[in-house]
């Protein structure tokens, strides 16, 4: 194993699934259900195209494994995917179901049932490439593209070394995703698959300078970015700074929270707790703080309810678990309260001429012990200006889509990094695409070299 | 008086074959259902007409497992399949409780099946016994396609039209009660035994018996089922996947002049308007065995019901108004109209985009469903009839993004979400090449998306048979 990994006790006891796997015989009957479009609008809704009249229809037959190495062909984070992908908006929402008036087939459950299925059998993820190629490819980043694209290049025989600045490999997948949609463990497992297909990983390896770049120029020929997004933006009010966080109050972003909480090393919290934002990741904390034991906890957001950028099942799910949510407002300062917590004041904003305003003389003041900002993630620009043959514009790497080549040719990216902050499936989507750019690339090199 | 057209209408049964009468025409079929007096009592109470007794007969011995069956899309027992063998119970037994049933339901119809050796002897004693008993009617079970078979009964009997007969012709000597035959399916032409019981002076027929049947293997053990201590033997094949099969047999025997008699329909029967089906087809009775083995006697009530609703809109008023009234729309198909055309049509407003049709129609039938809608102005040269691959070939080579803001998510859902099919994905047929051949209209998940339409062809009606002896005519050579 690549790294050992113990879930704490109490963070799997409070961050139970938020669905139950189907039964073997649930998934047959839900596999009868779909109809098996023709060029099917499901499988063209996702991001990386996984042949889901084909999987289900395995999984009606019985063909269980068929099923599972069909999904894996597409798509090697499937397991993940099949818990995280905002499937309302994807491939269930494309399903022709909803035109028939029935709901639309469960296909992330089914996925899961095939991918648990392939899981247990502890098959490797694909046959052992039948010869190598003479192509050495660095992936900077563990997360799902890096993962995407390592396997990829391994199915072909490229010899792929990922480097990783964290502790645990896996990225988003294993520090970002809330535990009851996507335990830290499973996040390994998948991992784990991926190295036994021999990609080489390199943990607690920082890149920080222009020399490590450089050694990473002559160590491979080409050089796949997977690096995600940079830390949490900070809210820029008064009082910000001063507060750090301690063993009772303090500020927090979102994705420190989640990581501490999934790696063990937050199990409680007390008190009221205000999270600052409404995405996706600002509602993954709200709730893991609600089930952490804080309370109340509040979503502080600047628009109204109808202009929040999570997807409407992840709001209903914080309302679910009790989380409260004050609009309208906007945080404009930090105080220390006398009990030793916190005091945020927030004050009512408009939205004049597309612009806030603040509303005078509306300033109220919010006693909490904890502040979680969850206003996104800045660009890594600081890394990335240092590849300065690599376009960057409006903080994400330029790339080419079908290929995911970078301006500078033996530079690739993908991922976050790339298209800004999507979901888990694009990343994986831009590994795959950019690992057959890569290859393509090689392939055309190589024929160069022999034609002259 | 009360208004005709708010009575129920009658669903009786009067004077089948020559002498049975029942308060509807649902009978259970000699079979485990009806294995007991305790049973029988049971069903005529849950609303069953008749009930056909589990063959009688010397007490055999059966085995376990006995059944087997095919599911099919989750469904169970689309197919059921069984080895047992006739009543393991006494034959004094059988009796007496049929006598008990008879006097306390003496307006249902209690038919004894029977089944002993071939001698004159052994169907005297079984018929007079059983009539003795109070049994409404006789049904010959010359159809048992395992085990008894093996022992000069059963099918061994029905297969054989000299026997039929004679068996028949002996059981007609003693016989004071309608007596029906029941034919075996497992017969190259199933007319020739009808023929022959009716030669012997049968009253009445029973179609079909069940199909002789390996219903599947188990790929674990790759033992067939049912297994019996590892080994497995042929059996009798039923249920909703046999009707079919059951309709052709009833079809040809009711339109064959030597053969036709009053008929008790069978086979895969689960509800009403399977028996309307066997009605229309000229049954007087029909008998139900696998559904209720599936879900039990209460589904008579809709069988009844529904049967009553659907004459209602029909404006039957009895059994009689409409029985036989589909028979002649069967004939041979050299009298089919050669110049009749349908073609597909298919209803944009219901389409949900599955595009089954197109596929199906390009792999299974004629290719002219075609996925090449074209919108907007047309500049310069049209790509048409790009094949099945080639749609997707280009949806694997697409590059989709997760929509992400709200703009995105709303810009999204026109190409797809509860939403009106987009254009692109709803087939267009090419009526020119369309041969109207049903396909995709079957294959449609929704009701009355793909219709088919009648296209006058302008042609007076003309059949194969018209269309080659006009051709044998005038190559007659010319004798003056």
């Amino acid at each position: 194993m690549l790294s050992t990994f113990t879930e704490h006790p109490e963070i799997r006891e409070r961050f139970g699934e938020l669905h139950a796997p189907l039964t073997a015989q649930a998934a047959v009957v839900e596999s009868n259900r779909c109809l098996n479009c023709f060029d099917a609008p499901c499988m063209v809704a996702c991001p990386t195209h996984i042949d889901v009249p084909g999987f289900i229809k395995r999984i009606a037959s019985g063909n269980l494994r068929g099923s599972g190495r069909k999904i894996l062909e597409a798509n090697v984070l499937a397991g993940s995917c099949s818990r995280v992908c905002p499937v309302e908006v994807l491939c269930e929402g494309a399903c022709v179901m909803h035109r028939y008036d029935r709901p639309p087939i469960q296909i992330a459950q089914l996925q899961r049932h095939a991918m648990d299925a392939f899981h247990r059998s502890a098959e490797p993820l694909f046959p052992t490439p039948p010869h190598a190629i003479e192509l050495r490819v660095a992936c900077i980043g563990s997360g799902p593209a890096s993962l995407a694209c390592a396997a990829e290049l391994r199915r072909h025989g490229a010899r792929v070394t990922i480097l990783e600045r964290r502790a645990l490999p896996g990225g988003l997948n294993t520090y970002g995703v809330a535990d009851y949609k996507l335990p830290t463990a499973d996040s390994l497992r998948e991992v784990e698959l991926i190295r036994k297909t021999g990609v080489e990983f390199r943990l607690g390896f920082a890149i920080e300078s222009a020399a490590d770049l450089e050694a990473l120029e002559s160590e491979f020929d080409t050089i796949f970015l997977g690096v995600g997004l940079g830390a949490m933006q900070k809210l820029g009010i008064p009082g910000e700074d001063a507060a750090g966080f301690g063993e009772t109050a303090g500020i927090l972003n979102a994705l420190q929270l989640i990581a501490a909480y999934k790696t063990g090393h937050i199990t409680r919290m007390h008190g009221a707790v205000v999270v600052i934002g409404a995405g996706n990741t600002a509602i993954d904390a709200a709730v893991a703080a609600k089930r952490l034991g804080a309370d109340p906890v509040t979503m502080v957001y600047r628009r109204g309810a109808g202009d929040v950028s999570a997807f409407d099942f992840e709001l209903e799910h914080a309302r679910q678990e009790g989380v409260q949510f004050l609009w309208h407002r906007l945080p404009v300062a930090i105080r220390r309260a006398d009990d030793d917590g916190l005091l945020l004041d927030v004050q009512s904003v408009e939205i004049v001429d597309g612009k806030f305003e603040l509303v005078p003389g509306s300033i109220t003041t919010i006693a909490c012990r904890t502040i979680i900002p969850a206003i996104g993630q800045s660009p890594l620009t600081q890394l990335l200006s240092e590849f300065r043959r690599v376009d960057v514009e409006k903080g994400r790497i330029v790339i080419e889509n079908a290929t995911g080549q970078t301006s500078n040719r033996r530079f690739f990216a993908g991922g976050d990094c790339a298209n800004g902050g999507r979901e888990v499936v694009d990343a994986v989507a831009d590994g795959k695409r950019a690992a057959q750019g890569i290859l393509a690339a090689f392939q055309a090199a190589t024929a160069e070299a022999v034609s002259v | 008086m009360s208004n005709p057209s708010h009575s129920e209408p009658d669903i009786r049964v009067r004077n089948f074959a020559g002498g049975i009468s029942c308060p509807n025409p649902f009978w259970l079929a000699s079979a485990p259902p009806t294995n007991c007096g305790e049973q029988i009592m049971r069903a005529f109470d849950a609303g069953w007409g008749g009930a056909v007794w589990k063959t009688i007969g010397a007490p055999v011995t059966n085995v376990t497992s006995r059944y087997s069956s095919i599911d099919w899309q989750g469904q169970r027992m689309m197919g059921f399949n069984n080895i047992e063998l006739i009543s393991d119970r006494p034959i004094e037994t059988n009796l007496r409780e049929l006598a008990e049933v008879k006097k306390r339901y003496p307006a249902h119809a209690v038919i004894a099946s029977l089944m002993v050796e071939s001698t004159r002897e052994a169907w005297h004693d079984i018929v007079v016994r059983s009539e003795d008993a109070g049994a409404d009617g006789l049904e010959l079970n010359f159809g048992c396609p395992h085990g008894m078979s093996e022992r000069g009964m059963g099918s061994a009997v029905g297969q054989v039209p000299e026997y039929a007969e004679m068996i028949t012709a002996w059981v007609k000597e003693k016989a004071r009660t309608p007596v029906l035959v029941k034919l075996t399916p497992n017969i190259s032409d199933i007319r020739t035994v009808a023929r022959a019981a009716r030669r012997g002076g049968a009253d009445g027929l029973s179609a079909i018996n069940t199909i002789n049947s390996i219903t599947g293997i188990d790929l674990d053990t790759l033992i067939p089922r049912p297994n019996v201590d590892g080994r497995s033997s042929h059996g009798g094949y039923c249920g909703p996947a046999v009707k079919p099969i059951a309709l052709n047999m009833v079809q040809q025997v009711m339109a064959d002049a030597e053969a036709v008699l009053p008929l008790s329909g069978i086979g895969g029967i689960a509800n009403w308007a399977d028996a309307a089906e066997f009605l229309l087809l000229g049954c007087g009775t029909v008998q139900v065995c696998t559904a209720a083995m599936h879900f039990g006697y209460r589904i008579v009530e809709d069988m009844a019901d529904g049967l009553q609703n659907w004459m209602r809109g029909k404006g039957f008023h009895t059994l009689d108004d409409f029985r036989g009234l589909s028979l002649h729309r069967v004939t041979e198909w050299k009298h089919l109209n050669l110049n009749y055309k349908i073609v597909a049509h298919i209803d944009e407003q219901k389409c949900i985009g599955c595009d089954l049709c197109h596929i199906a129609c390009w792999d299974g039938a004629h290719q002219c469903i075609h996925l090449d809608r074209v919108t907007g102005p047309i500049d310069g040269h049209v790509e048409l009839h790009s094949i099945p691959a080639s749609h997707e070939a280009a949806s694997h080579a697409s590059v989709t993004l997760t929509p992400v803001t709200r703009r995105e998510r709303a810009k999204d859902a026109t190409s797809h979400g509860p939403y009106p099919t987009p254009l692109a994905r709803i087939p267009r047929v090419d009526e020119t090449e369309c041969v109207g051949c049903n396909l995709c209209s079957l294959v449609c998940p929704v009701d009355q998306c793909i219709t088919m339409v009648e296209v006058p062809t302008g042609l007076a009606s003309e059949t194969w048979d018209e269309r080659t002896k006009g051709a044998a005519c005038s190559a007659e050579p010319q004798i003056t």
